[in-house]
């Protein structure tokens, strides 16, 4: 297929955020209202063109479709392209932008700089999930994080400073492994190219002889090194206990809409990251490590889920509960059987819309009351039914009613967990009841009882505009609740061809293994 | 049909929701439980005329993934049909019964229009628990689980501005969520032993489960009984039976007719339906159905206590409605699945009457809800009063001993107690039979309490106690013709000769030939001795088949999954449950006379017998006044150690170990950087930047010096 499509879309938001900084001058309100609306018109158009791609995508094909092809500086390729696991967050990306920069709509503060930073954090999020090589994947991954940097920094709270630092330095560590790790790939494989080449990372058996280093027996050999290596960038940004504490603090301090974008998009980096690198590339590395991990996912939902009963900070909460959210995502990934793998994705999609939603939740009584603080608040149904309704239909998603979104993806997480492990999937399972406990609590807080505080005795309902924001990811949350195939149709030969992929690289490594054994 | 009763209250509860403002509030409601009333008529249609195999109507499609396939689907036969028609009879009245009863509310103010809300939620309970007995896979089914799971929180919550009112509501959700983990897991084994989660699969599956060992946690067990224990721990949650039942009694918080509802005739009996719509792998699983013995006999015993001293008029039946279903989760764990159904079928009837009956005494009295302040009041509201003992008489199962005539509750009791006899669980016989007689005196002390005796209490609240409008009073009145006649007409169906039940539920007929009964078998040679015999017709001929032979000589045959129920060759509890001794069968009865004549006693001849018997024996007294104390441990041992751990977690997890290790990390890093870049927070982002083009840097030298990038 020959088109460009890809690259329209991923740099018709940088092209906007360069036309802002060129051309629109002056600090007043009007400037900042032209930003908005140009900010708002681009993303729109990104969207519907990324309809078309989502329209002609052919999901019964599990190659990379859309592939846009160029010659790039001393020698590098730049490659887009989309398959089945890459499509959805491509579309996730696309369809948030407009309401983050809608839900921007009260920032005054610099608004031309606020919305560059967004409109080139859209970029560089799209070529994430585009880049077909390597190169391009780690300058997209990493300068993406420049924006939300930016964002935190100059939009954030109080403690922004602290937050960008805690948030920087995890990153930062997980990035240099990872540059190691792709510098041994390249060695190897002789090539950057990620799939559909000739020679290609994906197709490229890795070496997996066991080897000893510094007197440990490395099981696995290099494909375990080069997974650890990559594990440690893509754990911190998915991100997994014990490196989540970042989150917290970022969330925090972050920009409502900033928020938003870290948690409908930024953490979904990691785990695409995993189901393009870590388990088709180094299949016999994740084999080796999978224990741990399903383990680590365990412990995150449950711990989190407790962190997130005792929390004062709404915006704390919802973190939280988004960490725990994310131990299902990685936990389905690492069952590596179909159910696990499709409701890992789904889980990433859900959690897209009802985590982004949440926040905006927060958002609209902050931009109230501005205090995140939970004692704060109580009885805001008297005065906010509408909001009270739509906070309420994230709560359950949250807790992952069926009928919404948040159910399918918990639902096939555990149910493919529980064939690979029962023990992590019953764990993991109690979170069902920690979710209900803590998200609950939370509604009751804010929402339910008289309004007794003085301080509330006035606050309006949501305004045209704000329920305009929430009006879709209430459509998507309960469409995919109910005809969850929309996702699931997508993604499953894919996903098919991944898991067997898989099996058969663990398989093909056992019998070299057995044939090395007899030989000796 | 089906699919219009599945969807009607859905349409009904976004119209009362969010159509009021277009339609005006009496329009909305009015629509709704009109839609209720057409749901009903045609349940009862169904019910009526339904025969034939198992239907299936395929909505759409639901969660697909790999080997994993489920529908939006109804699946219609016997047991679909008898909830149909418990379920829309109960909330059609109980819609009608809310103009009244929600009409004047003090906890709103005059302004607010909380009423269409309020249907809106009942009309959505519906629909969820529609959904969930029209289910033809567990994921359907629970999200008809959750659904009503939902409807439940808002509508024990449904005083918002009262805060014992939340903490119930989320008490029920919390707590049944601990019965739907075992559920979830039991659904995860399923899949992973039968490859499907649909129950024409599963119940094909289930005779090779019985077979299997599976490991599950730090052992290996028995496929079918794991299954069915997990399965079990989700009907408990929902069921609130013992240990997972703290949240039924705080339930009350809500409005009445949400009680009668949903914490009586439908919601709670969701987990008896459970254990009877996976009767072919429950059949297989004897430990398991063991355990749900010893639970529901224990449960109803254990809420019998209870509700012996609670003073609040609905607590007292919401603990009879705990023990009433300890009843029915007995009767399904001795295998007489049809002996559960038909208590849960009756019990629907004059327990819904109960709370509406109770709802219309609190009406009356201006929201007061404790017996102790009640009195005397049978001559201010007449109606309510004989409706109220209607419900009495059959709750406590008045009838005629050693024939088919009597109250509702009569027939279907006696059912589950000569089932357990039969079953040969002499526990659970004791238990309920115990229960029996405590269920009689507890009911009578509402009644005497309540309507004989002088007016206690405030006077003024007594003097303007009046009786309810009639929607109030209709449904009542129709609740007490199914409190009366329910038991007697379909006792046959549910309970009566083996090919009878077997014809109800569709179950094919087989013959007994192992037992040594061979010699009756040249008597039925015409239809062949095992061939599955489907519809009218072949029961028709069995039954003249079977004229002369005694019913013990058959038994239910078909492979499971045939029929709504399935019975194994080994089941013939129905057999010798109606083949117990005389004893056995009036041990009810003598159990109700006794209860009666202590409540007599206690209340009427000398009421200063329960004063004193509280002040002597008071630590018993305060034991079942705080219920066991089964509220107090559970916040000793979980509550309040889940915070504490959360916030050791939040503090020393987080705060002292993980970011401690960070910051001690960081101290070394921070200088350098700051002086690296100047100000601190630009300085970073200049810092990752430039390292990041560093590292691209090194990436293209490395490519470049390797000499291949293409």
């Amino acid at each position: 297929m020959d088109t460009h499509l890809l690259s329209i879309i991923t740099f018709v938001p940088a092209f906007a955020a360069l036309i802002l900084a060129v051309f629109l001058r002056g600090d007043d309100a009007a400037a900042g209202r032209n930003a908005k609306w140009l900010a708002f018109i681009t993303t729109t158009v990104t969207f519907v063109i990324s309809l078309f791609v989502l329209f002609e995508f052919d999901p019964s094909n599990t190659d990379f479709q859309f592939v846009d092809e160029a010659d790039w500086l001393l020698g590098l390729k730049y490659r887009l392209g989309v398959d089945g696991i890459s499509i959805l967050f491509v579309m996730l990306t696309t369809f948030m932008m407009p309401l983050v920069i809608a839900a921007s709509w009260n920032v005054e503060h610099r608004v031309k700089e606020y919305m560059i930073a967004f409109l080139l954090l859209e970029t560089l999020m799209l070529g994430v999930f585009m880049a077909l090589d390597l190169v391009l994947f780690y300058l997209f991954f990493e300068a993406g994080l420049i924006p939300m940097f930016l964002i935190i920094g100059i939009w954030g709270g109080k403690e922004r400073i602290y937050a960008s630092f805690k948030f920087f330095l995890y990153t930062f560590l997980g990035s240099v492994l990872m540059l190691v790790a792709m510098v041994a790939m390249f060695t190897e494989a002789g090539t950057t190219c990620i799939g559909g080449c000739e020679i290609s990372l994906l197709t490229h058996n890795f070496a997996s002889d066991n080897f000893e280093l510094l007197g440990i027996q490395i099981i696995g050999g290099m494909q375990t090194l080069m997974f650890l290596a990559f594990f440690a960038s893509f754990a911190v940004k998915m991100p997994m206990w014990p490196v989540h504490t970042w989150l917290p603090d970022a969330h925090v301090q972050a920009p409502t809409a900033g928020s938003v974008v870290l948690a409908a998009i930024l953490l979904k980096m990691g785990g695409y990251g995993f189901l393009r690198f870590s388990l088709p590339m180094f299949p016999v590395g994740s084999e080796v490590l999978t224990p741990l991990i399903l383990w680590m996912s365990a412990i995150a939902i449950v711990y989190t889920s407790l962190v997130a009963l005792v929390q004062q900070d709404m915006k704390k909460l919802i973190a939280y509960s988004s960490v725990a959210h994310m131990g299902f995502v990685t936990m389905g990934i690492f069952a590596a059987n179909q159910q696990g793998v499709d409701g890992a994705i789904f889980q990433m999609i859900s959690h897209g819309f009802i985590s982004a939603a949440l926040f905006l939740c927060v958002g609209v009584i902050y931009d109230r009351m501005h205090t995140r603080d939970i004692d704060a608040y109580g009885g805001l149904v008297n005065r906010m039914p509408a909001y009270a309704l739509i906070f309420l239909l994230f709560t359950m998603a949250n807790v992952g009613l069926p009928g919404t979104s948040g159910f399918v993806g918990e639902f096939l997480t555990l149910m493919g967990t529980f064939q690979v492990n029962t023990w992590v999937a019953a764990v993991a399972a109690t979170g069902v009841i920690l979710s209900a406990g803590y998200a609950l609590w939370l509604y009751r807080r804010v929402v339910m009882g008289d309004l007794i505080k003085e301080s509330l005795k006035a606050i309006t309902d949501m305004t045209p505009r704000e329920k305009w924001i929430f009006a879709p990811l209430v459509v998507m949350t309960l469409l995919l609740g109910v005809y969850p195939a929309l996702v699931l149709d997508m993604i499953g030969p894919s996903v098919t061809a991944l898991v067997e992929n898989y099996d058969m690289a663990l398989e093909a490594a056992d019998t070299a293994v057995q044939t090395a054994d007899a030989s000796h | 049909m089906e699919t219009t009763i599945l969807f009607a209250p859905l349409v009904g509860a976004i119209l009362c929701g969010f159509g009021w403002k277009l339609i005006g509030e009496k329009a909305a409601q009015w629509i709704a439980t009109g839609l209720l009333f057409l749901v009903a008529f045609l349940s009862w249609v169904v019910f009526l005329t339904l025969d034939g195999p198992t239907e299936q109507i395929q909505i759409l499609r639901f969660i697909e993934s790999g080997t994993l396939s489920t529908d939006w689907a109804i699946r219609m036969d016997r047991l679909t049909a008898i909830m149909l028609i418990v379920i829309t009879t109960v909330s059609s009245l109980v819609h009608l019964y809310s103009f009244g009863y929600m009409a004047h509310d003090e906890n709103f103010r005059d302004n607010e229009s909380y009423r269409p809300r309020f249907f809106a939620y009942l009309s959505f309970f519906t629909f969820a628990m529609l959904m969930l007995v029209t289910a033809d896979n567990l994921v359907q089914m629970f999200f008809g689980w959750e659904g009503v799971g939902v409807a439940s929180y808002l509508l024990i919550g449904f005083y918002f501005r009262k805060p014992s009112a939340n903490a119930a509501a989320i008490k029920a959700f919390v707590v049944n969520r601990v019965g739907d983990f075992g559920f979830l897991l039991g659904i995860f084994g399923l899949y992973m032993l039968t490859d499907s989660i649909r129950f024409d699969d599963i119940f094909a599956a289930a005779p090779d489960l019985a077979e299997q060992s599976v490991t599950f946690l730090w052992n290996d067990w028995n496929a079918a009984n794991l299954i069915a224990f997990l399965l079990f721990v989700g009907a408990m949650g929902k069921s609130a039976q013992l240990f997972l039942h703290t949240w039924l009694p705080d339930a009350m918080e809500g409005p009445t007719p949400v009680s009668a509802l949903i914490h009586a005739a439908t919601m709670v009996t969701a987990g008896v339906f459970l254990v009877c719509r996976m009767s072919p792998v429950m059949e297989f699983a004897p430990e398991a159905m063991a355990f749900v013995t010893v639970i529901g006999a224990t449960t109803a015993f254990v809420a019998a206590t209870i509700g012996l001293v609670q003073t609040d008029i609905k607590r007292v039946i919401a603990y009879s409605t705990m023990s009433q279903l300890g009843y029915m989760f007995v009767a399904a764990g001795v295998g007489m699945y049809s002996a559960a159904m038909f208590h849960l079928f009756t019990h629907a009837f004059f327990k819904a009457m109960l709370f509406l009956g109770a709802g219309s005494v609190i009406h009356a009295m201006h929201h007061e809800q404790d017996m102790t302040n009640y009195g005397g009041l049978r001559k201010k509201i007449p109606y309510t009063f004989w409706a109220m003992m209607i419900g009495t008489l059959a709750i406590t199962g008045v009838g005629i001993p050693l024939t088919h005539i009597g109250f509702a509750g009569f027939l279907s009791k006696d059912a589950i107690i000569e089932s357990a006899w039969g079953g040969g669980s002499m526990y659970g016989f004791w238990m309920l039979v115990i229960a029996a007689a405590m269920t009689s005196f507890y009911s009578w002390r509402l009644m005497f309490l309540t309507f004989f005796g002088k007016p206690r209490g405030n006077k003024h609240t007594h003097e303007h106690a009046h009786e309810s409008p009639m929607v109030m009073l209709v449904p009542l009145g129709v609740l007490a013709l199914g409190s009366v006649f329910a038991g007697m007409v379909w006792y046959g169906s549910f309970f009566g000769h083996a090919d009878e039940v077997g014809e109800f539920y569709g179950i094919p007929m087989a013959e007994m030939a192992a037992d040594g009964d061979a010699h009756v078998e040249g008597a039925e040679d015409d239809h062949g001795a095992t061939g599955p015999v489907d519809g009218d017709e072949g029961a028709g001929a069995l039954v003249e088949g079977h004229q002369d032979a005694s019913a013990a000589h058959e038994s239910f045959g078909g492979a499971p999954g045939e029929g709504a129920l399935y019975f194994g060759p080994d089941n013939h509890v129905l057999d010798d449950a109606h083949a117990a001794p005389v004893w056995v069968k009036v041990s009810p009865f003598i159990a109700m006379l006794a209860g009666l004549l202590m409540a007599l006693w206690f209340y009427i001849w000398s009421p200063t017998v329960p004063g004193r018997l509280a002040a002597n024996q008071r630590p018993l007294y305060l034991f079942l006044k705080n219920k066991w104390y089964f509220d107090e441990v559970y916040d000793v041992i979980f509550v309040r150690p889940a915070k504490t751990i959360g916030r050791f977690l939040w503090k020393r997890g987080d705060g002292n170990v993980i970011d401690g290790t960070l910051n001690g990390l960081a101290m070394g890093i921070i200088p350098f950087f700051t002086r690296l870049a100047g100000k601190a927070q630009s300085g970073y982002v200049f810092t990752y930047a430039f390292a990041m083009v560093i590292g691209i840097a090194v990436l293209v030298t490395w490519m470049t010096m390797s000499g291949g990038a293409n």
